[in-house]
């Protein structure tokens, strides 16, 4: 520190036209960075800060002349609201038992299985996989809802095999827009262990095999340390992406029957655009992102460990 | 200094302007131009109010020559209609000049500071004096001005099917005088015609405004005076017995499965179902809903003509608990025109609004959407007391029908109604428990503002 003043000091002393040079050269270095630098300060940084400022006032969208600064009331309310409690443990539900355990060990299987199948198969399995990923997430959720309706495809299916039928909309909300969730993003799973699957050198599982490792033991001891990275980065794309999943939801229950499927998007949306608490609804966004950051922490110490 | 840095530079300025421009560019800023926000049944297949609307731009422009009138149809339930608008308005490059407005929101969005005062053009325009004194307070703000011009106004009550009760054996002049007299015939109803829902009436989050309304308040205002908010002290009132009550007789409906299905009940589409579904196809019996109905059953409607539904439809007036005088209860609303703060083209707007409501229009728009007259020309006319069966009925009921308590709190206020609604009938919470928690959150939506009535 100290002696980086003293350089730039001792510079500063020194007469000349080189470093003034050194310093346009720099300039110009950063001026194609320029553009993309104002478009990025403008477009997402401007509206993160509106939305921190926005969470300190009770801004409403309607039935108020102007708003004012309340301080931590926001989230005070937040903490202190039944409604907001139940959103984050269904919204942790939500991202343990669709990003966590099921788009990422499905992911993980698929990719597993495709590597020993036979080409056309895997290509066929690859397309299913990916078609489901490529649908708009509301359109996804028209097709899930019709699928798990009271009247629907699922109901009817267990209806051929004598089963009786479920109400899973009603009776298991937030496990069917889990599934759902499952359906839709596997596929991006599966895409990033197929590419980290692929780079392990054949060699390595070949000589565990000599050694007499099994199939789990090989699994366990070469493979996953192998692609643990992969793992990380899947993982924490999996939850961020998982945890602000908001049409799903919103076209499948509308985070109903009760506040049985509403999780903090779907609580935010309602606080902010029904209820027009745009205040209180930026606040939960934000307590939002701070889930969100939390989780990221998590996987990028995963990330950093070296094996 | 090389010249490539301020060629990027300055191309990015020029793509940056041209984005932030394009949004809210084109013909919107266009001084012949009036833009027109309304909404749009969920259904696509009713057009009423779009073929209506259409019809008056088209004269409109006929009669203004150079002037041309930009439709902004919002296809979406009303809840999110409401959030659009709102958004909408909220800055000059998006409002439109001409918005149409429920008049349970208008208040906040007067408070709001989102709509223009019409009282200078009202003053000079001959046609007010036809409108009946209740629908000229519509849209008057506490202020004492005026923010809208109402089209039509609106009252509920039972539709019932007079196949279905021949089979149970129920009367076709059915009057029931008490809440017991409609849950027995919904009963008898679901003994004698197996395969039909005796009994709908809205509810949840999902219908939104529809079941705050017609389910609700319909209830609640027939359990005493002042039960939702007590106009003496300006308070919103808690804990009366008239709420538990009100919420038993849901937990009654869909506990013993006089309704349709908790799950359909509950989705956001009911609306659209009970009317282009249940009722035609003779699903349901006793539908306890708006006067409106029956604009998509009728030809100009656009979606589903059901000519035969006078002769099929019955309808009562909805009664008060115990039978209390006046023995019927009603809620009247009805929706506004109005004109934004924002709007590029005040002047061109009003010139619209009065084409809307120029009394052959007028006329047009109550036979055509089945709305309840509020100018008296109207009301008056042959062609609107012949025009749908019924509408004598309706007429009828305004002289009881009540408002609700139009203020900037209401909307959140129905809201929390809706999700006390909503967890009884998911069986979440017993009628007590989601009054008490209404109770509860009551305080933080209208700024502490109640006031106990057990």
């Amino acid at each position: 520190m100290t002696g980086a003043v003293a350089e730039t000091a001792g510079r500063a002393r020194t007469p000349g036209a080189a470093p003034a040079g050194r310093v346009r050269t720099r300039l110009l270095r950063w001026s194609p960075l320029a553009p993309a630098t104002v478009l990025l300060l403008l477009f997402l940084l401007g509206p993160i800060g509106y939305c921190v400022v926005i969470a300190f006032t009770d801004t409403q969208l309607t039935g108020q002349a102007s708003a004012s600064f309340v301080g931590l009331a926001n989230f005070r309310h937040a903490f202190g609201d039944p409604a907001f409690r139940n959103a984050v443990v269904l919204t942790l539900v939500f991202t343990v038992v669709s990003s966590l355990l099921g788009q990422n060990t499905l992911g993980l299987v698929l990719a597993g299985l495709m590597r020993r199948a036979s080409r056309p198969v895997r290509s066929l399995t690859g397309a299913t996989v990916i078609c489901a990923w490529v649908l708009p997430e509301i359109v996804a959720g028209f097709v899930l809802y019709t699928f798990f309706a009271r009247r629907g495809t699922l109901n009817a299916l267990l209806d051929l095999l004598h089963l009786p039928a479920q109400n899973w909309l009603f009776t298991l909300p937030i496990l069917a827009v889990s599934f759902a969730n499952v359906w839709r993003g596997t596929a991006f799973s599966m895409l990033i262990y197929s590419a980290a699957l692929a780079g392990i050198p054949q060699e390595v599982t070949e000589s565990a095999e000599v050694d007499g490792a099994g199939g789990l033991r090989r699994l366990w001891h070469i493979t996953l340390p192998m692609i643990r990275r992969s793992i990380g980065t899947n993982l924490m794309l999996n939850t961020l992406q998982t945890l602000s999943v908001f049409g799903l939801i919103w076209a499948m229950t509308r985070g109903g029957p009760g506040n049985r499927s509403q999780t903090l998007p779907v609580f935010m949306y309602d606080q902010a655009f029904l209820k027009s608490l745009i205040g209180y609804g930026t606040a939960v966004a934000l307590l939002l992102l701070l889930v969100g950051a939390l989780f990221a922490a998590v996987y990028l110490r995963l990330l950093r460990e070296e094996v | 200094m090389r010249p490539t840095a301020p060629l990027i530079l300055l191309a990015a300025a020029v793509v940056a302007a041209g984005t932030l421009t394009a949004c809210g560019g084109g013909s919107g800023s266009d001084e012949n131009t009036v833009k027109v926000a309304f909404i749009k049944d969920t259904n696509g297949k009713v057009t009423v109010r779009d073929d209506y609307v259409r019809l008056v731009a088209r004269q409109f422009e006929k009669n203004n020559p150079g002037k041309k009138v930009r439709l902004i149809p919002v296809q979406a339930s009303e809840n999110d209609y409401y959030t659009k608008i709102q958004q909408m308005m909220r800055s000059p490059r998006t409002a439109p000049d001409v918005v149409y407005e429920d008049t349970f929101l208008v208040n906040s969005d007067i408070t709001a500071g989102l709509l223009r005062p019409l009282d200078d053009h009202l003053r000079t325009w001959d046609d007010w004096r036809q409108f009946a004194p209740a629908a000229k307070t519509a849209a008057r703000a506490q202020d004492g001005r005026t923010y809208g011009v109402p089209d039509g106004t609106d009252t509920r009550g039972l539709w019932f099917n007079k196949k279905i009760f021949k089979k149970a054996g129920l009367p076709a002049d059915w009057r029931p005088g008490n809440w017991a007299e409609v849950l027995d015939a919904a009963r008898t109803v679901r003994r004698r015609v197996p395969g039909v829902i005796p009994l709908n009436v809205f509810t949840g989050k999902g219908a939104g405004e529809a079941a705050v309304m017609q389910g609700f308040e319909m209830l609640l205002y027939g359990t005493g005076r002042n039960q939702l908010y007590d106009p003496g002290s300006k308070k919103w009132v808690t804990g009366t017995q008239g709420f538990k009550d009100s919420l038993r007789f849901l937990d009654t409906v869909y506990r013993e499965k006089l309704g349709p299905d908790v799950s359909d009940a509950l989705s956001p589409h009911i609306q659209t179902r009970v009317a282009a579904e249940l009722l035609p196809e003779g699903k349901l019996a006793i539908d306890l809903d708006g006067s409106w109905l029956s604009q998509q059953w009728q030809k100009t409607g656009g979606g589903n003509p059901w000519p035969a539904w006078s002769a099929t439809l019955g309808q009562a007036p909805f009664p008060t608990q115990h039978g209390a005088p006046p023995g019927k209860v009603s809620l009247a609303g009805g929706w506004t025109w109005s004109v934004p703060r924002k709007a590029r083209q005040p002047e061109l707007a009003w010139k619209l609004i009065k084409t809307f409501q120029s009394k052959p229009n007028a006329l047009e728009w109550c036979v055509r959407g089945a709305q309840i007259a509020v100018r008296k020309d109207v009301a008056a006319d042959p062609r609107y007391r012949t025009s749908v069966p019924g509408i004598g009925f309706f007429t009828g009921l305004v002289e009881v029908s009540r408002y609700r308590p139009a203020l900037p709190a209401y909307p959140r206020v129905a809201s929390a109604i809706g999700e006390a609604m909503e967890a009884v009938t998911s069986g979440d919470s017993s009628p007590d428990q989601a009054a008490k928690d209404y109770d509860t959150t009551l305080p933080s939506l209208v700024d502490g503002r109640t006031v106990a009535r057990p």
